[in-house]
């Protein structure tokens, strides 16, 4: 039971049904099951991009390109759509995640072979795979209207009682859930980001491991960049400006640890839905979305403080170890 | 067999009455009358408690630091050194005992406040500025200023040149970035640093763990220089040789207490280490029956662009091979090489006659090698992880089907090696964090078994570790050949391999020097073939 306690989830849990219970009080549908599902469809792609981001955390990293690479992939298939509307869906997905994978690629061999601080990495392919958006679509958006229908409609459509977006989403958590708990991959990604040194002493590979990372995210990014802009049925070299702080904080907010090494998929997917839900209700209950940036933010410090004040706990077990000796 | 291994450094306080004489002996000793007779202490500890939750770090200990003289401090792993200084410095608050300076009772609420006092430490591994100069370094808090408030960069440098002239280290040049410099040269810096604020009272925290003789020499020069300055100074070191060499005076801590204090000269050093441990300590190394047989591993001509040239040996199979070296010789670098962690520009290393060209660490483990580094608690366990994850990490590729987990089977081999250890842990799935240092040190080893090597390399493996642990040590290497692997262990430390090695490599500069069968040999050929001294 005291473990029980200690796992963040449940907090952050606890938190989010207190959140929904305030929002009810003042917005009684808010906690309707039908809005409940509406909530997590909304918050899907944050979901998803959070998984590939906690991915990169966890081995002391950090993926800052994941919106542009989102924009630059979503440009790619809205274009490609647009030019010939009879490539069918999973082709286009096929096509989304390939083109991710190259650019996450990118930045896993930059990261891997030169060495380089992924934070400088990133930040600089942030700015080129905009860039890149614009000279391939020279600054054009394509539109609703030259986008084919199943294009537009193919994440809409109702699979048992859930629209295809949120069966993705779900498909998406189930898949990391088993990478991180049930493979020699997962393992390694915790491993390198607890401790590095002793991993290579271990026999695996810090680089690669990091490579492979970048990979992922680049790959969801990819996946995310059809699914945004088929939902928002607009492409241009503004699509997500900006997202991938967003996406930082749903990471950070579920108690993904910036220094690497602690935090899971739950934490990810409730840190998502967390930024989910204050930004669907507020706006009904008539809050500015200034108030929104600020109760985010409070969030993330919040998420901060509490994380620190864990892993402080861990601090105690040096003393307790003085004390064994 | 590892139970009674394990048990010895549990065992202590069996033979407590033995140093509570030991203590009344030593503490009845005559008033200071060393060095300075009529001199009367700069500072003075007495009655200091501190515990943290769940801990009693320090109990009504005491401490007096003279002018003009070396203390030394000593006491095993855990026995509260470390809070000491820490309460020394500022950084702790004792709950309990006085404090004084010059006979005036003060406190001493932060590092701001002890450094005002003109307290300052010397740490093992030296804190400070690596992308700073010399100078910087030396003068930062306080520099030189100009009328206008900004730092006056000439007088800073030229004062930092004096400082150095008097210390005798012009060879420093004020204007080299820190990390340019060397250890030993760093520790000057740290030691100019603390004459430019007038320091008074000077902590040296294991300063000589990671210097080479040569460099402890110039070390000793220092304190000498330190002493006839009329510092008093507090020296923290595991090594007796050094505390004998350099030391007025002795106080002794075990378990948070005071257990001896005195002058060294007038006290033996089977005296101290009875009165550390609480027990005597006849068989420091175990003895063995050494059953060697062919060769397992063999290198030849393996060498590295800048570390290492033509290193040539052979390990015999139930053999342990000491390699000896000044720090800096190269040997750590050669059995990284043969773990895959660097990489060679030449030769060749073949494993029970098959060559093997290891180009990851991962390599080595597959082909039965395997290196355990100097660091334990960096470079060994992974805390956060549980232990079940710890011991199989390098075993994944064992316990995984095409990448995939095998819970079952991660399981299984983790017990097998724990129970072996006779682990004390609740469960498997214990955070590492939670365990006592000796049974992480036991998560390691199994960690390194459950790969089921022909080959352990290990490095320095008792390095800064307490005298029982260090016999746990010892004991285990020997049941380790007893079962027919062959271990490399690289030490600095004479005793140590003069006393487990069979065969000792003693390499120079980077190459091998001589090869030894650890027969009536002695330290001081070892010595002279590291040093490059002929007889």
């Amino acid at each position: 039971m005291k473990s029980f306690l200690k796992n963040r989830e449940i907090w952050l849990l606890a938190g989010i049904v207190v959140l929904i219970g305030l929002i009810s009080t003042r917005f009684p549908g808010f906690a309707d099951p039908a809005n409940l599902r509406q909530v997590f469809n909304d918050t899907s792609i944050l979901m998803i991009l959070a998984l590939g981001q906690m991915a990169v955390i966890l081995t002391r990293s950090i993926d800052l390109s994941m919106a542009s690479n989102l924009c630059f992939t979503g440009m790619v298939v809205a274009m490609l759509n647009a030019a010939h509307p009879a490539i069918p869906i999973p082709v286009l997905i096929v096509v989304a995640l390939a083109v991710g994978l190259a650019l996450g690629a990118i930045n896993g061999l930059l990261v891997w072979r030169l060495n380089i601080p992924s934070i400088v990495v990133t930040l600089g392919t942030l700015t080129i795979y905009r860039g890149a958006t614009f000279v391939i679509s020279g600054g054009a958006w394509v539109n609703a209207d030259q986008m084919s229908p199943d294009f537009i409609n193919f994440q809409r459509a109702a699979f048992l009682g859930l629209p295809v977006l949120s069966w993705i989403a779900i498909a998406v958590i189930a898949l990391f859930f088993l990478v991180m708990t049930r493979t020699a991959i997962g393992r390694s990604i915790y491993a390198i980001g607890v401790n590095p040194t002793a991993s290579i002493y271990a026999g695996i590979d810090v680089g690669r491991t990091k490579f492979i990372v970048f990979c992922i995210s680049g790959m969801i990014g990819g996946l995310a960049g059809y699914l945004w802009i088929s939902r928002y049925v607009i492409a241009s070299v503004e699509v997500a400006n900006g997202y991938e702080l967003n996406i930082i904080a749903a990471c950070v907010i579920g108690g993904i640890s910036i220094a690497g090494g602690i935090g899971s998929v739950g934490g990810a997917v409730l840190g998502a839905l967390f930024l989910g839900i204050i930004s669907n209700a507020l706006p009904v209950i008539n809050i500015s979305p200034f108030w929104q940036m600020a109760i985010s933010g409070s969030a993330i410090i919040l998420a901060v403080v509490l994380n620190a004040r864990g892993e402080r706990r861990q601090g105690r077990i040096i003393l307790r170890k003085a004390e064994a000796v | 067999m590892s139970r009674r291994i394990f048990n010895q450094t549990l065992s202590g306080p069996d033979t407590d009455m033995d140093t509570t004489a030991q203590h009344k002996m030593a503490t009845q000793l005559p008033e200071p009358s060393g060095a300075a007779p009529s001199a009367s202490p700069r500072l003075t500890l007495s009655g200091i408690s501190k515990s943290f939750p769940g801990v009693r770090a320090l109990h009504d200990v005491s401490l007096s630091l003279y002018p003009g003289q070396v203390t030394a401090l000593i006491g095993e792993n855990g026995a509260g050194k470390s809070t000491l200084v820490k309460i020394m410095t500022g950084i702790y608050q004792p709950d309990s005992g006085e404090i004084g300076i010059d006979g005036q009772a003060t406190t001493l609420p932060s590092a701001h406040a002890a450094f005002g006092h003109g307290i300052t430490a010397i740490h093992q591994e030296t804190v400070l500025f690596d992308d700073l100069s010399v100078a910087e370094n030396i003068f930062l808090g306080h520099a030189p200023r100009t009328r206008f408030g900004t730092i006056d960069w000439r007088t800073m440098r030229k004062n930092a040149r004096e400082v150095l002239e008097t210390m005798r280290a012009s060879h420093i040049d004020a204007d080299t970035r820190l990390k340019d410099l060397g250890i030993a040269n760093k520790h000057l810096v740290a030691v100019a640093r603390a004459m430019s604020i007038d320091a008074r009272i000077v902590i040296m925290d294991e300063p000589t763990a990671a210097l080479s003789m040569k460099e402890i020499e110039e070390l000793f020069l220092l304190i000498e220089f330190l002493k006839s300055e009329g510092k008093a100074v507090l020296f923290i070191s595991h090594k007796f040789d050094e505390i004998y060499r350099i030391a007025d005076r002795y106080t002794v801590f075990r378990d948070g207490e005071m257990v001896g204090e005195g002058l060294l000269k007038d006290t033996g050093q089977n005296d101290i280490v009875r009165m550390m441990v609480g027990r005597n300590v006849d068989h420091i190394f175990p003895q063995r029956e050494p059953k060697i047989g062919a060769p397992v591993l063999s290198v030849s001509g393996l060498s590295h662009p800048t570390e290492f040239d033509d290193i040539g040996f052979e390990l015999r199979k139930g053999e342990i091979l000491g390699f000896y070296g000044l720090v800096g010789a190269g040997r750590s670098e050669v059995m990284q090489a043969i773990a895959g962690i660097t990489r060679t520009s030449r030769g060749a290393i073949s494993l029970d006659g098959q060559t093997i060209a290891p180009k990851s660490a991962a390599d080595s483990i597959e082909a039965g090698i395997v290196y355990v580094p100097e660091e334990r608690g960096k470079q060994g366990v992974v805390i956060g992880l549980p232990i079940f994850q710890n011991v199989s990490l390098p075993s994944l590729a064992r316990t995984s089907k095409s990448g995939v987990l095998k819970l079952a089977e991660e399981f299984s081999l983790a017990r097998s090696y724990t129970e072996r250890l006779d682990l004390r842990a609740s469960s498997l799935s214990q955070d590492v964090g939670t365990l006592s240092g000796g049974n992480q040190q036991k998560v390691v080893i199994a960690k390194w078994l459950a790969t089921t090597p022909k080959v352990i390399i290990l490095d320095e493996p008792t390095k800064g570790i307490d005298i029982g642990s260090k016999a746990a040590v010892h004991g285990f290497m020997a049941e380790l050949v007893a079962q027919g692997l062959s271990v490399i262990m690289v030490s600095s430390e004479l005793p140590e391999i003069l006393g487990m090695s069979d065969r000792v490599v003693v390499m120079r500069e980077g190459r091998i020097a001589a090869i030894y069968d650890n027969k009536d040999l002695n330290a001081e050929t070892l010595v002279r073939t590291a040093a490059g001294i002929a007889a």
